[in-house]
């Protein structure tokens, strides 16, 4: 029987190796997209400021998509760590520390720590619970930034902040061509930090808790550690992305802990769709996309457009458009990947479609 | 000081009325909806409409407020909310969001942006010394239209059939189904009730918390802060939240303006981190 049952872990646990290498490697589709995403930017600066926003809104839904996409935890509050990575980077350049990435690393130290200390009040308690407490964490800060007007300028927000050049060579200028461009550079970075934590076994872990944190606990998963291990990585994202909004904009204002932010990022990942990462990034050019469009229609009342598409979201069953839109997308990425080998190889194309 | 906490008082009974919608179905039908201002909000304004447009008296128009907001809330339950029920929490808050965000574009567009104040009755104006405290008539109308419902509302959940039906419903829907009870209805009800009982508020409220197309942003947490703070088992639980939560705001804003909000919302916090379950789980 041991004799019989040792070859088989083995192999079992080769085939988990395997696996875990699979997951892990990028797709020629996704090489694409990145690829593609930076020519865009390149070849359209007069749209700089629009990339801009639209890079640091990503990032900030990729944040939320690591707690809520694969460890199940709904946040109504994630503006709580954007406002304090913003308010950190904005403070910390006028204090005199102008350099873009130390100001970075430190806003997402601050975030992440905030993160860490909040997370044992989101531990407890259901949906509900976490969607109340990480609501009220989130006004808390509003109060707090709102009456501490002497460190963070209260409602007339920071202003005056205005960072050194990035890496020491390339400064900032009003059209935001260094700006969209260190954004997108930096949520390219986060993004490939991310996929690696979910594609890790830490991150299939996360999935298990998601699905039933019961039978998760009962296979052994420290689920409490690991659910305040991703909270805090994930507030420390959404403090780089706060920070980078600070930077870029040279201004943070009250609004960055506002409610309206932590719904507007909770609606761009489920345009985007959870649990896959690039959902955040997807759902944020839709979002701002859609913000154009409707705001070209109707200045002051794109928001009621934004909230109808909310309504139809669900009512439509988002699940289960999400399920389908990502089996088209993944037969046409296998389609294309098929085509590209096929091609490659110089083979017949008769074969594209297993 | 009297004065202070007859005002909080005052306040604290007209946050229950305008939350005790929420609290029913919350806590009751659990279900999130974020957008209960909204409701409020409807009432608010067609109290406004109606005593510019029409001239009626102030206190007539409450019915009305009522009759409005419950109607919608009708409408809105079953065209919309009915295929809501059921879904997970997430769902329901992206719901009542887009609701929300619908809402306060909506009225922005139909009334405008600004904050809209009606004309009481001078009688309503007036104040009164009594036993040295100064007491506002308009203050006391409120505490006694909201006694009278608070009361109401009570004997009507514990002591009717309806009550009891809808009791039923809550706690196993398919079992209540099972003996004949007619869910459906008496969840349409339910929610139009606590949709009419909160454009009530949002009439009564006009002159107290102001009244612009953001009411239902502004007011949510509070709405929120009253129903997890006095847990859904009874009535009687967000009537002491609501009425402890006025008091505190009016004496915190009066005291301490440098941070009156922040301490209702820590509260809140640490409230839901020391009973996170039992607030909102029913007793069975």
């Amino acid at each position: 029987m041991m004799a019989q049952a040792t070859p088989d872990i083995a192999a079992i646990e080769a085939g988990l190796a395997r696996g875990f290498v699979r997951r892990a490697r990028w797709r020629l589709s996704e090489i694409v997209f990145w690829i593609a995403a930076l020519l865009v930017i390149l070849a359209w600066p007069s749209r700089s400021l629009l990339f801009n926003e639209i890079a640091i809104l990503a990032l900030f839904a990729l944040s939320l998509d690591l707690i809520l996409g694969y460890a199940g935890i709904v946040s109504l509050g994630h503006a709580a760590f954007f406002g304090t990575g913003a308010y950190v980077a904005g403070l910390l350049t006028k204090e005199g520390l102008t350099d873009p990435t130390l100001g970075l690393a430190i806003a997402a130290a601050s975030a992440g720590a905030l993160g860490f200390a909040t997370s044992f009040l989101v531990l407890r308690g259901a949906d509900l619970t976490r969607l109340m407490v990480t609501l009220g964490v989130a006004l808390v800060l509003f109060e707090i930034a709102n009456q501490w007007s002497a460190l963070t300028g209260g409602a007339d927000g920071l202003q005056g902040v205005a960072p050194g050049p990035v890496l020491g060579f390339f400064a900032f200028d009003i059209f935001g061509r260094t700006a969209s461009l260190y954004s997108f550079a930096t949520l390219f970075l986060m993004f490939v930090l991310a996929r690696r934590i979910a594609a890790s076994p830490f991150g299939l872990s996360l999935c298990a808790i998601r699905d039933n944190p019961l039978r998760a606990a009962a296979i052994g998963i420290p689920v409490s550690r690991r659910l305040i291990a991703i909270y805090t990585v994930a507030a420390a994202f959404a403090g780089v992305a706060g920070a980078l909004l600070a930077q870029t904009t040279q201004f943070v204002s009250l609004d960055v802990f506002d409610f309206a932010r932590s719904a507007d990022v909770l609606l761009v990942l489920i345009i985007g769709g959870t649990g896959y990462l690039y959902g955040g990034i997807f759902g944020a050019v839709a979002f701002k996309v859609m913000q154009d469009i409707f705001s070209a229609i109707t200045p002051q009342h794109w928001q009621f457009w934004i909230g109808f598409v909310l309504v139809a979201l669900v009512l439509a069953r988002r699940e289960r458009l999400a399920r389908l839109a990502r089996k088209a997308l993944s037969r046409a990425a296998t389609r294309l990947g098929t085509a590209i080998r096929v091609a490659e190889a110089g083979l017949p194309s008769q074969g594209a479609d297993t | 000081m009297l004065t202070i906490l007859f005002d909080g008082v005052a306040y604290g009974m007209l946050l229950f009325v305008l939350a005790c919608g929420l609290a029913v179905t919350l806590g009751l039908m659990n279900f999130v909806n974020l957008a209960h201002g909204a409701f409020a909000m409807a009432g608010g304004y067609v109290t406004v409409i109606v005593m510019e447009r029409l001239d009626v008296p102030f206190l007539a128009t409450l019915p009305l407020a009522f009759l409005a907001a419950a109607l919608l809330g009708l409408v809105l339950e079953r065209l919309l909310y009915r295929h809501v029920y059921g879904r997970s929490p997430l769902d329901q808050v992206l719901f009542s969001i887009g609701l929300v965000f619908m809402a306060v574009s909506a009225t922005d567009y139909f009334m405008g942006s600004e904050q809209r104040i009606i004309k009481l009755p001078a009688f309503l104006k007036s104040r009164v010394e009594w036993a040295g405290v100064s007491i506002g008539i308009y203050r006391s109308l409120i505490i006694v239209i909201c006694g009278v419902l608070v009361l109401a509302l009570q004997a009507v959940l514990t002591r009717t059939r309806f009550g009891a039906r809808l009791r039923a419903a809550v706690d196993d829907a398919r079992v209540a189904r099972g003996l004949g009870i007619d869910v459906d209805t008496i969840f349409a009800v339910t929610f139009a009730v606590g949709s009419g009982l909160a454009g009530l508020g949002g009439a009564l409220g006009t002159e107290i918390l102001g009244l612009d197309p953001n009411f239902p942003l502004k007011f949510m947490i509070y709405f929120l802060i009253v129903v997890t703070v006095g847990g859904t088992s009874s009535l009687t639980g967000p009537f002491l939240a609501s009425l402890v939560l006025g008091i505190a705001d009016v004496a915190g804003k009066y005291y301490v303006p440098a941070f009156g909000a922040f301490v209702i919302y820590s509260v809140m916090i640490l409230v839901l981190i020391v009973r996170p379950q039992g607030l909102f789980a029913r007793p069975r």
